[in-house]
């Protein structure tokens, strides 16, 4: 019975933080109003403008990102069977983060920097996957995450090179608030950019997520049941891959989101896939949008999306570890 | 006690290592803004300037004694600096723990003195102590506040044993602020502008009021209207800047410049809508900030033409050129000048 009224809970739960950021903001616009403005029957050109160039793309994004970062977390921990995991462990974030900042050095427009960020976070994975298929053992999930972590190491260190070259007046801190991650900047035609990427990835997600749920048994178990592992891990994969690169170029690097949201999201659902990626969809969206909603309104200057995920990520993070492992083995 | 080679080896090399400094330090004794007593040669020959503010000023004063710069000049500065400068090797910069300059490259340019002109705190003092002691080159602090700029210009001119020319610049840079103040005595607080400064291809990145980087902005009377959290450099949101509704932009990016007209979330913003988003000229230095040194009086003329246009009647080009011609040596025809100027 609870479980059947999670995912509503979680619909009005989202629709309400939407609401939230929808009527929030820097610019006055009275919350009553907001309805007659989008709806064209105010006179304030300029209260619409605002409201559609910029404060509902950014609120769409938000919600875009915080799905696409949780769901991909959710589905790497499957794959993996390791709770531990994040969205990032096969190097997609620091592969992205490393063609971001490669554009910002190089002077590209941001459109361009946000498509050389989505180009090498998935040619990072595309790389740590290839090395670990034609590696000894190949293809076994440790090789795998070893393979991303060395990847991912030399992405970080491009980064800091990247950070070393450039002008340290306008370039580098055009790169350090990028690498904390920012909605600030977002435009309807970035969230346009990101949106095909991310439903591409998550829709096969949720259309295999009864077959996902058999990975989490182990491959042995799984092939009994009829279901190619090696084959099927790779395709969720490359769809959790994809939906973070995408996320990740739009937004920088936002770290926690995508290890804590399916944690939560498991407190209520348990550990099946099937039942765990709807509420984490939901549950991040939501969560993001409020973050958000956070980062542009406690200071008048943008606070940064990594430092507010981390800072509530982290004590929630203390508290399940605090609670033990039971809601991962059950 | 028992001695052994090794031991003796040491106190040699610690012997080799405190007598060294000490033998490049006969010379005059000048007591920097970190209230070190450094003894500085008579006649600095070869100077390394440790940052890009120092870059600028060692430049305008004696760029005869550049050993190199910090960062390299761009190919779109060249023409505005002297040839036989332009073309010196980029070394780093010394900041601390995050140098890109090593020790030993520098000793091999074999330079008599250091200069830096910044910040001065508990880190740059440190940091000064630290490289003089370890090169063995004294290292001379001179206070980089935009306040006190003409004394500034003259100890670093006393410091580089070039006195005349500094009281040149430093009676230049006196009249220019003498000039603003004049300026400013007649308008009063609530006929000043309100400006935002936009850095970053996207406009969002900003100088908060009382950074170093926007202190100029002040200066010429702007009200900075980014009264921010921090006294630094913040990214702000196009909604926070449309809600600020500044009557007047300045921006450092040429990306920007071109395309906020265009730009949706822009629109509606009085500087956009009135046509007043100014782009600073940043060659061969910037006028804003990009280093925070000396370049900035032609800033504070810039500004005032901007902010101002019904009571400043000057003429800015030639305001430019004669900057120019002062302070870096050239003289840029009419075509660089507009190129310069029209960006």
């Amino acid at each position: 019975m609870a479980d059947r009224a999670l995912i509503p809970l979680l619909l009005v739960g989202l629709i309400l933080a939407l609401l939230l950021a929808a009527a929030t903001g820097a610019f006055p616009i009275p919350p009553g109003r907001i309805v007659a403005v989008l709806a064209g029957r105010d006179g304030d050109a300029q209260a619409a403008a605002v409201l559609w160039n910029i404060r509902l793309p950014r609120v769409l994004a938000a919600a875009l990102v915080g799905a696409a970062l949780s769901g991909a977390g959710a589905a790497y921990q499957t794959v993996f069977r390791n709770p531990l995991v994040s969205p990032d462990i096969l190097g997609v974030s620091a592969g992205a983060g490393f063609g971001a900042v490669l554009g910002i050095l190089l002077g590209l427009p941001v459109l361009a920097i946000q498509l050389m960020g989505f180009g090498t976070g998935l040619a990072t994975v595309g790389l740590v996957l290839l090395l670990s298929l034609s590696l000894r053992g190949g293809g076994q999930v440790l090789v795998m995450v070893l393979c991303g972590i060395a990847i991912g190491a030399l992405a970080g260190a491009g980064i800091s090179l990247v950070k070393l070259l450039a002008d340290p007046e306008s370039q580098l801190p055009a790169i350090t608030f990028w690498l904390m991650g920012s909605l600030a900047g977002i435009k309807r035609p970035d969230v346009a950019a990101a949106l095909p990427a991310i439903v591409t990835g998550l829709v096969p997600l949720i259309l295999l997520r009864w077959r996902i749920c058999l990975l989490a048994l182990g491959d042995d178990e799984a092939r009994s049941l009829g279901v190619e592992a090696g084959r099927l891990r790779l395709l969720v994969i490359a769809c959790a891959t994809l939906v973070t690169a995408a996320a990740v170029s739009m937004a920088g690097v936002i770290g926690w989101v995508g290890l804590m949201v399916p944690h939560m999201a498991r407190l209520a659902t348990g550990p099946r896939f099937d039942r765990l990626l709807p509420a984490t969809l939901l549950a991040g969206a939501a969560f993001m949008v409020l973050v958000d909603t956070a980062a542009r309104s406690i200071a008048t200057m943008e606070v940064p999306l990594g430092i507010l995920t981390a800072v509530l990520g982290a004590p929630v993070f203390l508290w399940l570890l605090a609670r033990g492992a039971r809601t991962w083995s059950e | 006690m028992r001695y052994s080679p090794a031991s003796a080896l040491k106190v040699a090399a610690l012997i080799a290592l405190t007598a060294l400094p000490a033998a490049a330090f006969d010379g005059t004794p000048f007591t920097d803004a970190t209230g070190r007593e450094v003894q500085v040669p008579a006649n600095p020959a070869r100077v390394f300037a440790a940052g890009p503010p120092a870059a600028t000023l060692l430049y305008t004063l004696k760029p005869a004694a550049m050993i190199g710069w910090v960062r390299a000049p761009k190919t779109s500065d060249l023409p505005f600096l002297r040839p036989e400068v332009a073309a010196l090797p980029e070394l780093g910069r010394l900041t601390g723990k995050g140098d890109t300059l090593n020790l030993e490259v520098l000793l091999s340019a074999t330079p008599d003195l250091i200069v830096d002109y910044g910040t001065v705190s508990g880190t740059y003092t440190d940091l000064a102590a630290r490289v003089q002691d370890q090169s063995g080159v004294p290292y001379v602090l001179v206070d980089g506040s935009f306040a006190v700029l003409p004394q500034s210009i003259r100890d670093m001119g006393k410091v580089l044993a070039v006195p005349e020319r500094a009281d040149q610049l430093a009676a230049y840079a006196e009249a220019t602020l003498a000039e603003i103040d004049a300026l400013l005595a007649e308008i009063p607080e609530a006929e000043r502008p309100t400006v935002y400064l936009a850095r970053g291809s996207e406009g969002l990145e900003t100088a908060a009021k009382g950074s170093i980087n926007a202190e100029i902005i002040e200066r010429v009377g702007g009200r900075n209207v980014a009264d921010l959290e921090t006294k630094g450099l913040a990214n702000v949101s196009a909604e926070q800047v449309q809600a600020w509704a500044p009557q007047v932009i300045i921006t450092i990016d040429r990306d920007f410049a071109a395309r906020v007209a265009t730009m949706p979330e822009w629109q509606g913003v009085p500087a956009v809508t009135n046509g007043r988003v100014y782009l600073a000229p940043a060659t061969p230095f910037g006028f804003i900030d990009a280093p925070p040194s000396v370049n900035r009086l032609i800033g504070l003329k810039w500004l005032a033409h901007k902010f101002y246009p019904e009571k400043v009647k000057t003429d800015l080009t030639t305001a430019v050129e004669e900057f120019y011609d002062l302070f870096y040596g050239v003289k840029p025809d009419g075509a660089a000048l507009a190129a310069l100027l029209g960006g």
